[in-house]
């Protein structure tokens, strides 16, 4: 009887917290875009966090892009050797590049990459009282701080994804062409016949939203982070998972929403 | 005094962390171009009390009214700006790692656009000139300082904007004596000759003295004594004698395990 009451007890508590902290990031991020088209704009920090974000996440992004496209190629010349392989293997693997791995993979890199970092960097300054600092220097810290973050997740995803599918679809052409023989200007016409607009689009929504949960995540760690070092250090971890798990989550209802009927 | 309503004036300010209570009902006022020197022991509630006033924290009752205005019930956007009227110098100078020092010091200026970036730099140099800096130690970045040099940094952040008070919390922990006598020396320069306001919060006695106008000794969330600064030594108060001799016998008892 105690035990079944302590268990009902403690899923409510759980429930409430989740209900208290998805309130809370849901401020957080109205906030934060609310912020990003008032005046004044931090141009300085949006340009640093942009670089940060897009620039030098690029080789991460293209690595991961070129193999996977590889990758795909080949799992799916050992499925379907047998019949058209050539034009199949093609579609499949922009089909795949363009809807998912793209948005996905290159979401996943920046997450680990800068989402840590913008928590472990804003987390740093919660904890050394720079945040309070802003605020007594006339700056707004959501603004100065946050918002350039989240528009450049916004801005810089889709052009990191861009170039993922393009070296993706050319991992897979690598693949197809050195390793399985195949006839490139073949493989080509079969990439663009099966190449379509919808997908790319809808990836690139994708890697937008992407990029604003992973920058969201990022400063809301860091920012509401407390404890030193140590504070700091888990808020980047709660940063990268949180992260990756809401941009899988939101790469299901996309997909579900555009693709699935 | 006259009836003019002091600069700055706090009534039963209570501040309680969990079961914690930090303030507790603590009363006030700093008269406009005067300073006031807040002495107490380790996490007496010291921060905490310019947290208050700066709007930082949210105290859980009582009043802070600043040239007779409650801060507490005001308007956010008032208060803000009330917010950039306070140079603030933070216990562990809160510099921004990201920035060189010349930005550091001209943070507020700039935010304020009262000074383009190019003359910054130029006036940077003269801001750092004031607390003893070498104008080059503007291109430095905070990490590369000492502490002290970082604490002197935070100093010219807090006095850049002039403003009409200043808020230091240990100003001169971590300098030598010598650096600690020419901060004290600025600090009161600034309040003599811009007309501000200020609290300080400091353990060295010396300063203290050098430093305040008025002085108040902060314990278990109280202010147990209140009085002119330069009887702190001789107040025939016993927690602030006990306080300012160092004895380890008094009504004073450090809560060392708790
Ligand atoms: N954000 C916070 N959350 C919980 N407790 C806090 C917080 N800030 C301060 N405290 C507590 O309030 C008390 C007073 O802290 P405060 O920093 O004001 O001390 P202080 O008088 O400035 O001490 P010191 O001279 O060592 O700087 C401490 O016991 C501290 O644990
Ligand atoms: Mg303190």
């Amino acid at each position: 009887m105690d035990m079944a009451l302590d268990l009902v007890a403690g899923i409510g508590r759980a429930t409430l917290s989740l209900f208290r902290v998805t309130g809370a990031i849901a401020l957080f991020a109205l906030s934060g875009l609310s912020h990003i088209v008032r005046p004044p704009f931090y141009g300085r920090v949006f340009w640093g966090s942009f670089l940060e974000t897009g620039f030098f996440s690029l080789p991460v992004v293209a690595l991961t892009a070129l193999f996977s496209g590889g990758v795909i190629a080949l799992q799916s010349y050992t499925g379907f050797a047998q019949y058209h392989a050539q034009s199949a293997i093609a579609g499949i693997v922009v089909l795949a590049v363009t809807r998912e791995l793209g948005p996905v993979l290159a979401g996943l890199m920046v997450a680990g990459r800068v989402g840590a970092a913008m928590a472990a960097q804003i987390g740093t300054m919660r904890v050394t009282d720079q945040i309070d600092a802003l605020d007594t220097l006339s700056t707004n810290p959501m603004k100065y701080l946050v918002a350039p973050r989240l528009l450049a997740g916004l801005v810089a995803l889709p052009l990191l994804v861009l170039i993922a599918d393009v070296l993706g679809v050319a991992g897979g052409f690598l693949v197809a062409v050195v390793k399985l023989d195949f006839s490139a200007t073949a493989y080509i016409t079969a990439t663009l016949n099966a190449l379509k607009t919808e997908d790319v689009t809808v990836g690139l929504v994708k890697a937008a939203l992407f990029g604003f949960l992973i920058t969201l995540m990022g400063c809301y760690q860091g920012y509401n982070s407390k404890g030193g070092a140590e504070g700091v250090g888990s808020a980047t971890t709660a940063a990268v998972v949180a992260a990756s798990i809401l941009l899988l989550a939101f790469d299901y209802l996309i997909t579900d929403l555009f693709f699935s009927h | 005094m006259t009836d003019a309503p002091p600069k700055i004036r706090i009534r039963d300010l209570c501040k309680s962390f969990g079961s914690k209570q930090v303030l507790d009902g603590v009363t006030f006022d700093v008269a406009q171009g005067t300073s006031c020197v807040i002495i107490g022991g380790s996490g007496s509630g010291k921060s905490v009390l310019l947290r208050c006033i700066l709007g930082l924290m949210t105290p859980d009752s009582g009043s802070i009214e600043i040239d007779g205005e409650n801060i507490l019930t005001a308007p956010a956007s008032r208060r803000d700006r009330l917010r950039g009227e306070i140079g603030m110098l933070f216990q562990n100078a809160a510099l921004f790692d990201s920035l060189p020092v010349w930005e550091n010091v001209t943070f507020g200026l700039l935010a304020r656009k009262r000074l383009s970036r190019r003359d910054a730099r130029t006036q940077a140099g003269e801001i750092l000139a004031q607390v003893g800096l070498d104008p080059s130690v503007g291109d430095l970045y905070p990490a590369e300082l000492s502490g002290g040099m970082q604490k002197r940094v935070g100093l010219a952040r807090a006095i850049a904007a002039r403003p009409d008070m200043l808020f230091f919390d240990e100003p001169t922990t971590g300098l030598d004596p010598i650096m600690g006598a020419v901060i004290d020396g600025l600090i009161v320069n600034c309040v003599k000759t811009l007309g501000s306001t200020a609290i300080a919060i400091t353990h060295d006695m010396a300063s203290a003295q050098r430093i305040g106008d008025q002085a108040a000794m902060l314990y278990q969330g109280r202010l147990v004594w209140q009085g002119s600064a330069n009887t702190l030594m001789d107040s025939g108060n016993p927690y602030v004698d006990q306080f300012t001799h160092g004895r380890r016998e008094g009504p004073i008892t450090m809560e060392l395990r708790r």
